[in-house]
């Protein structure tokens, strides 16, 4: 099977992406999705405050899922469920993608462009060495997050989460209106990895407790989950000898980071970025393979589905350019650089010739700064420098860099990315 | 009488940081929102503090056993556990659209119930 465009993902990301492709005239494209339905995770978030800036209204996930399944359907975008892409390579020019499901077994589809959008995984227990048996009991919160929401079951009832992201904040509340117990939240980093108002309306309003620079040392338990031992950490993350508080739960959550899913990414020689686990992109959000663009958590983990969308869109949209011959041959980018409390930027280049009118570059810092501010600069010239009352390493932060501003540089040149700061706060 | 108090506004995922001077009771002064949006916040906080809620319900004959649904706007923070247990007796038949009613004006808020996903029948 020939294709013009190949999107490896039906979630947010693999459905913006594909509307955008096929609104910008590609006819020839697939949407290839593992799970039996389109919407990805976005299926199992029924919470509330999705689509703010997108539709100006706040959506569930399943309804912010259905705007964009429907409006997929009305483009006649064809998508195969239950279908898993086994492997991912370059012949030549073109990409060739082994596919797998049921009804048609195993089979190779030669494409001319290809979209990542697989998202991202939790982090899982055995990544984080706690000791103890493996009892019963132990989910990550987008596991239980599943088996509440899609299956109605319930995964226990006194709970003990640890880590401070947004699923598993959005589960302490879950549970709770579910009849469970949540103990308490305990997190390893002095700050919260998730965002603020997850914290004031899942923990606050139900009076959950975080426990912010904690850690579970011990799992109590050997069929059934029975305790979690938590200690302070030191501000080396070590656990204090001494501070060690036993406490009962029959359920353990783990919400302990995420990680862009880039096993075929790399199984196709795309350059990962370790800081985010994801693709290196230009402002085409291409990767270092040519035809090869990348969208949503498999590139970087976001905060907002809405951005996810937008990013994902952009990808579609130079897919679609690059398939028409439209998209200028790579000529020498500027790259971006992340100094100074930041920890990356996506893009990390911009060939001016290549871009629009304006770049979004979104990035996020490594630690919690108030009354401080981002700086752009280049050489010694201060390009953009944004006050913020608050800069948390949970909050995706973006800039727009327009194509005025970036004309007068050289495309040896870089940009750099700082936070500019008196006071740190840790 | 005067005080202050802090609130990080949920309206949106900024999350913005406001606080508030009260005097007499009275709200004196907000700041640090960056829109309306953050004064109209705190301003209910302070006085009628509201949630919009979400939870599931049971559906017969569908591709899922539950649904997910919503109030159609939000309601009284002490409602909400009201609003969960009176959704616990209730099952709709397959198939369930968005925006399908579930329930009216729960425990009497005047707010109703909507589904807010789709479950096709099995």
């Amino acid at each position: 099977m020939k294709k013009d465009l190949v999107i490896i993902g039906g979630g947010p990301a693999g459905l913006a992406a594909a509307i955008a492709a096929k609104e910008a005239g590609v006819e020839d494209l697939l949407v290839l999705e593992r799970d039996s339905r389109l919407g990805g995770i976005l299926n199992q978030c029924i919470h509330n405050g999705f689509g703010l800036h997108t539709f100006k209204e706040e959506l569930t996930g399943p309804e912010y899922a259905a705007r964009y399944i429907e409006k997929a359907e009305a483009l006649d975008i064809p998508c195969k469920l239950n279908t898993m892409v086994i492997d991912l390579a370059a012949e030549g020019g073109r990409k060739r993608v082994t596919v797998m499901n049921r009804q048609e077994g195993l089979y190779e589809i030669e494409a001319r462009a290809v979209i990542l959008a697989m998202g991202c995984r939790e982090r899982p227990r055995g990544a984080l060495n706690i000791p103890g048996y493996r009892p019963a009991g132990i989910y990550t919160a987008g596991t239980a997050q599943r088996y509440v929401n899609i299956e109605g079951r319930m995964p226990g009832r006194e709970v003990v989460v640890l880590g401070s992201g947004d699923i598993g904040l959005i589960m302490a509340r879950r549970m709770t209106l579910e009849g469970a117990k949540v103990k308490l939240v305990a997190e390893l980093m002095p700050y919260s990895g998730g965002l603020k108002r997850n914290i004031v309306q899942c923990l606050d309003d139900f009076d959950i407790p975080l426990k912010l620079s904690h850690t579970v040392v011990d799992i109590k338990g050997k069929e059934r989950v029975e305790g979690v031992t938590i200690a302070r950490v030191d501000e080396n993350s070590k656990p204090i000898p001494g501070t060690e508080e036993e406490v009962a739960c029959d359920t353990l959550l783990l919400s302990c980071g995420l990680i862009p899913e880039n096993e075929l990414s790399e199984s196709i020689g795309v350059a990962i970025n370790p800081a985010t686990g994801g693709p290196f992109v230009n402002e085409s959000l291409e990767t270092d393979r040519e035809g090869v663009f990348a969208c949503g958590n498999v590139l970087h983990v976001h905060d907002l589905v809405d951005y996810v969308s937008e990013e994902s869109s952009q990808a579609g949209r130079n897919a679609a350019a690059y398939l028409q011959g439209a998209l200028a041959g790579k000529g020498k980018a500027i790259s971006l650089r992340a100094a100074d409390g930041i920890r990356y930027t996506v893009p990390a280049s911009i060939d001016v010739s290549r871009m629009g009118e304006t770049q979004t570059v979104r990035f996020r810092v490594g630690s919690v700064y108030r009354d401080a501010a981002l700086e752009v600069t280049c050489g010694g010239r201060v390009l953009k420098h944004i006050d913020k009352r608050v800069l948390a390493p949970g909050e995706m932060e973006q800039v727009v860099l327009k194509r005025s501003e970036l004309q007068n540089i050289g495309n040896s040149e870089s940009i750099t990315f700082s936070v500019r700061t008196e006071k740190r706060e840790v | 009488m005067s005080g202050r108090r802090e609130f990080v506004c949920i309206r949106c995922p900024l999350g913005c940081n406001i606080t508030v001077e009260t005097e007499n009771g009275g709200i004196k002064s907000i700041t640090g929102n960056t829109c309306p949006r953050g004064a109209d916040y705190v301003t209910k906080e302070m006085t009628d503090p509201r949630r919009t809620v979400t939870s599931l319900v049971r559906v017969r004959g569908g591709e899922l056993p539950v649904v997910s649904v919503k109030t159609a706007g939000d309601i009284p923070k002490d409602k909400i556990a009201d609003c969960i247990r009176a959704l616990k007796g209730i099952e709709l038949s397959a198939p369930v659209r968005i925006g399908d009613p579930v329930a009216e004006n729960v425990c009497g808020t005047g707010v109703d119930i909507v589904a807010a996903a789709n479950v096709g029948q099995a």
